[in-house]
C-alpha cells in the first residue's frame, strides 16, 4: 500500500484566492465537500472511483489526500451497497455523502433510497434518521447515450421522505450542497453534468462557454449555505414565468434573450420541498407559465408543477400552461440533440404561449 | 457420454435443453417424511479454529454442522461455550418468555386484536442464544423474526404489545406493521419489512464504527430465502472489502413462506459456503442447538471485535409454524415435517441439558412456563388498556404527518389541514381525538 504522500497530486483546476475567486461547478462541489468535511469530522465521502482517483468528474479530487482513506474512499460497484452502507453509517451518527457515478446507475440503489432512507425517520418515529446526501450527475447533452444521460428526478420527488435538490450555478452548487449535507433528512443532489464546466445556451454547435465569465461562478471561500426550498429569480419580466432547473435554466435564459422576451425565470433549485410561494407570486404576476425540463414528459416533474399552477393560479392564467420537455423515448445517442428540449422546442412553445 | 443423444427433428444431434425447477422433498399429502438424508454429524466433532484465523480455515465448517449438544444431552467438543448453570437457566427463561409471548400474540391476532403476527417457534436459539453472545450495546439489524433479541436485551413486553396493537401507547405511533419494532435505546435498528435491506445497512454501521475507532460491532439477521436479494450480496461484498466488524447471521429455516430453500440456491450449496466466495469466515451451525448458536456467535463477535474480519453464519433450523398469521403451511408442506425434523426443538434440548447437569427439573420448568404465561397475560392486559388495533385508541391523527421530514414542509402542512377538515366534516358535532 502506498503512502498518501506518494500519490500524484490530483488536478485542482484554477483556484484563485480572494473574494472574486471563480470556480466551475466541479470545483464548487469539491469546495463544498472540503468545507463540510473540514467542519464536521462525521462527514464521509465515498463512491465508485470517488476515493484515490477523486471521481470520474473530479468532484471528490484531493479529499482522500486531505482527510484520509477512512473519510474519502472507493467502493465496490454496487449502488445498493453504497446507499445501504450510507444508511447504516447515518444510523451510527455519521453524515455520509455517497456519490452515484451517474444518475442512470442509481436504480440498483433505488429500493434502499425509497423504502429505507426516505422512510426510516417515519417508521421509527424519529428514533433513527438518515442524514445522507446522495450526489449524482444527471442529464444529457454530453453524448452519453441512454445510460449516461437520464434525468430521473421525478422518481424521487414522487416518494415521500426525501428531498430533491438541483443546482444550476457554481455558487448555488456549493451553498446548496453544504445545506444538504447539514440537513438531517436524506437528500438527493442532482448535478447537471452538461454545465459542470460551463453554462450552456442550448446551441450545441456553438463554441463551448466556460464559467469564468459568468457572474454566478464567483464562489466565496469557506462556509456559506443556501436554504433548501428557496427558488432563485434568474431574470425578471412581465411577459411570462418560466419554471425550470439545472441545465435548462441557462438554455431557457438564452432563448428568451435571443427572442427579446422579458420573463421571470425561476430556477427552482429544490423540487421537494418546492418554493411554492415564489411560483405563485410570479405566475399571478405574469399570467403565463412555461415549464422547462430535460426529463421525459409523462409524469415528469413538470406535470406536478403544471397541476400546482393550475390549482393555485387558474384565475390569473391567460394561456394554457406550456410544458417543454424531453421526449418519452430513451435518450438516443446519435440523435441526442433531437431529443434535447433545445432552442427550437422552447422557442416554439414561447411563440405559442405569448400568442394564446 | 454413455447415452448419445438422438438426432433431433431439425437434424442436429444436440440434446433438448430442460429447465430445472426445484421441488421440495415433501408436499402436504406426504405421510412418509424422512429427513435421514440430511447429514447430521456427531456433536463435538467439529474443529474450532482460532477466532483470528485466516478465513480459509473456517471453510471446511461451511459444509459441516457445528454441534455441541449431543443426543445424550451433554455438551461436547471444542465449541462448548462452557456457560455456567445460571446463564443456561437465564437462556431457558428467555426461551420460555418468547414462546409464551408468541402464543399469546398469535391468539390476539386470531381474536382480532391486531392485523398480523409472526412467531419464531423452533428458531428461538438463533436469536436468543446469539444475542446473549453479543454485548448489549452491539448494534443489531434484525429481520422480522428476532423478537428473542429484544427479550434478551430487556425490552419491556408492554412496548412490544403496544406496537403489535398499534395503540395509543405505541412509541412508533402506529405506523408500522406489527412486530416491526425499533429501539435505539436497546441498539436495535428499526425493522423494515422489505427483505434483506438491513444486511448491507449493518455493514455500513460496522464500517462507521471502525471509521470512528469505536469498540462496538454490528450483527444482522436475514432469512435464507432473502439471501437471494442483491442486498445480501452487496453486504457480503462490502463486509469482505472493508473487513467490517459485522456478523451476518443467515437463518436457514428451510421455508420462505411457501418456497423451500431450494429457491434460494440451497439445493446446490449450503448458505454458509457463500462465505468462501467472498473470502470471509463462514460457519454452519445446528440452529436448534442453543450452545452451538451461542458459541458460534461469540466466536464471530470476538473475531469482529479484534479487527479480524466479518463472519457469515448459517443457522440450520426449521420454521415450525407458518410464516405469519396470514399463512397456512398446510397448503404447501407436510405437517409431518415439524415432528420429523432431525435436530429437535431448541427449548427441549436446553431444558434436557440442564436436567442432565442436575441443574433443573420438569417441575421447575412447568413453574417457569406458567410464570412466563402469567407475565405475558398481565402485560397484555396492561397493553390492552392502551387499545387494540381498529378500536379508536390510536395515536392522534396529527401524528400521521410527523416525522416524514424533520420539519413539516408546506405541502404536508396543507395536507394535514385537509385531513383535519375531513374529520370536521365527518364529525360535525365535534372531532374526537
Amino acid at each position: 500500500m502506498s503512502e498518501t504522500k506518494d500519490k500524484p497530486k490530483p488536478k485542482q483546476g484554477r483556484h484563485a484566492t480572494g473574494d472574486d475567486r471563480r470556480l466551475n461547478m466541479i470545483e464548487a462541489i469539491n469546495d463544498a465537500l472540503d468545507v463540510a468535511m473540514g467542519r464536521d469530522e462525521n462527514v464521509v465521502v465515498f463512491g465508485e472511483d470517488a476515493g484515490y482517483f477523486g471521481g470520474v468528474f473530479r468532484c471528490t479530487a484531493g479529499l482522500q489526500e486531505k482527510y484520509g482513506k477512512t473519510r474519502a474512499f472507493d467502493t465496490p460497484i454496487s449502488e445498493c451497497g453504497i446507499i445501504a452502507a450510507a444508511i447504516g453509517m447515518g444510523a451510527y451518527g455519521l453524515r455520509p455523502v455517497p456519490e452515484i457515478q451517474f444518475a442512470d446507475y442509481i436504480y440498483p440503489g433505488y429500493d434502499q433510497i425509497i423504502s429505507e432512507a426516505a422512510r426510516i425517520r417515519y417508521r421509527s418515529a424519529g428514533e433513527y434518521n438518515v442524514p445522507m446526501t446522495v450526489r449524482t450527475p444527471f442529464g444529457g447533452g454530453i453524448f452519453g447515450g441512454q445510460t449516461h444521460s437520464q434525468s430521473p428526478e421525478s422518481l424521487f420527488t414522487h416518494a415521500s421522505g426525501i428531498k430533491t435538490v438541483i443546482p444550476a450555478t457554481p455558487y448555488d452548487a456549493k451553498g446548496l450542497l453544504i445545506s444538504c449535507i447539514e440537513d438531517n433528512d436524506p437528500v438527493i443532489f442532482f448535478e447537471p453534468k452538461r454545465i459542470y464546466n460551463g453554462p450552456f445556451d442550448g446551441f450545441f454547435d456553438r463554441p463551448v462557454q466556460n464559467w469564468k465569465s459568468h457572474p454566478d461562478s464567483v464562489v466565496p471561500q469557506g462556509h456559506y449555505s443556501i436554504p433548501l426550498g428557496k427558488a432563485r429569480l434568474v431574470t425578471e419580466g412581465d411577459q411570462l414565468t418560466v419554471l425550470t432547473y439545472g441545465t435548462m435554466v441557462h438554455v431557457a435564459k438564452a432563448v428568451l434573450e435571443e427572442k427579446g422576451v422579458e420573463a421571470d425565470i425561476l430556477d427552482l433549485r429544490t423540487l421537494v420541498p418546492l418554493d411554492i410561494e415564489a411560483v405563485e407570486k410570479s405566475v399571478k404576476k405574469t399570467g403565463r407559465c412555461m415549464i422547462v425540463h430535460e426529463a421525459t414528459r409523462t409524469s415528469g416533474f413538470g406535470a406536478e408543477l403544471s397541476a400546482l399552477v393550475q390549482e393555485r393560479c387558474f384565475y390569473h392564467l391567460e394561456a394554457p400552461i406550456a410544458r417543454v420537455t424531453g421526449f418519452d423515448t430513451p435518450y438516443p445517442h446519435s440523435l441526442e440533440w433531437a431529443f434535447f428540449p433545445g432552442p427550437v422546442r422552447i422557442g416554439a412553445a414561447l411563440d405559442k404561449i405569448l400568442k394564446d | 457420454m454413455a447415452d448419445r443423444p438422438k438426432r433431433n427433428a431439425d437434424g442436429k444431434n444436440q440434446p433438448h435443453l430442460t429447465l430445472h425447477v426445484p421441488e421440495p422433498s415433501y408436499r402436504p399429502d406426504a405421510d412418509d417424511v424422512d429427513f435421514s438424508a440430511i447429514e447430521i454429524p456427531e456433536a463435538g466433532a467439529q474443529p474450532r479454529p482460532d477466532e483470528a484465523c485466516d478465513p480459509e480455515e473456517t471453510h471446511g465448517l461451511c459444509t459441516d454442522l457445528i454441534r455441541v449438544l449431543g443426543d445424550d444431552n451433554r455438551a461436547h467438543g471444542p465449541w462448548d461455550p462452557k456457560l455456567d448453570p445460571d446463564t443456561l437457566r437465564e437462556m431457558l427463561h428467555h426461551f420460555a418468555l418468547v414462546r409464551a409471548f408468541d402464543e399469546r400474540m398469535f391468539r390476539g391476532q386470531r381474536q382480532g386484536k391486531t392485523s398480523f403476527y409472526m412467531k419464531c417457534t423452533g428458531e428461538e436459539a438463533t436469536s436468543i442464544s446469539t444475542a446473549m453472545a453479543l454485548q448489549p450495546d452491539d448494534m443489531v439489524f434484525p429481520s422480522y423474526r428476532q423478537q428473542g433479541v429484544l427479550i434478551v436485551r430487556g425490552y419491556p413486553l408492554i412496548e412490544m404489545i403496544n406496537q403489535i396493537y398499534s395503540n395509543s401507547g405505541d412509541k412508533l405511533k402506529g405506523r408500522q406493521l406489527p412486530i416491526m419494532y425499533s429501539s435505539r435505546e436497546h441498539s436495535f435498528f428499526s425493522i423494515s419489512g422489505n427483505l434483506a435491506t438491513q444486511t448491507p445497512q449493518a455493514v455500513g454501521w460496522a464500517m462507521a464504527s471502525a471509521i470512528k475507532n469505536d469498540t462496538r460491532i454490528a450483527a444482522t439477521w436475514v432469512g435464507e430465502g432473502s439471501t437471494a436479494e442483491n442486498d445480501f450480496h452487496a453486504a457480503c461484498t462490502f463486509a469482505s472489502v472493508y473487513q467490517a466488524p459485522v456478523i451476518l447471521n443467515v437463518i436457514n429455516n428451510q421455508w420462505a413462506i411457501s418456497s423451500f430453500s431450494g429457491f434460494a440456491g440451497g439445493e446446490q450449496a449450503t448458505f454458509a459456503s457463500r462465505a468462501i466466495g467472498y473470502g470471509i469466515a463462514g460457519l454452519r451451525v445446528d440452529g436448534n442447538d442453543p450452545l452451538a448458536c451461542y458459541a458460534a456467535e461469540k466466536w464471530a463477535a470476538d473475531r469482529a471485535r479484534t479487527n479480524a474480519g466479518p463472519t457469515l453464519i448459517e443457522f440450520f433450523t426449521y420454521r415450525a409454524e407458518g410464516h405469519s398469521t396470514s399463512d397456512d403451511p398446510s397448503g404447501y408442506r407436510s405437517a409431518q415435517e415439524r415432528e420429523a425434523w432431525p435436530l429437535g426443538d431448541p427449548v427441549v434440548r436446553l431444558k434436557n441439558h440442564l436436567i442432565e447437569l442436575g441443574e433443573w427439573d420438569e417441575e421447575r420448568q412447568a413453574e417457569m412456563d406458567l410464570k412466563a404465561a402469567e407475565k405475558v397475560k398481565k402485560d397484555t392486559k396492561e397493553g390492552e388498556k392502551n387499545g387494540i388495533l381498529g378500536h379508536g385508541m390510536h395515536q392522534p391523527f396529527s401524528t400521521m404527518f410527523e416525522d416524514v421530514f424533520e420539519e413539516e414542509p408546506w405541502h404536508l402542512r396543507e395536507q394535514n389541514e385537509q385531513a383535519e377538515s375531513e374529520r370536521e366534516t365527518k364529525y360535525p358535532d365535534g372531532v374526537p381525538h
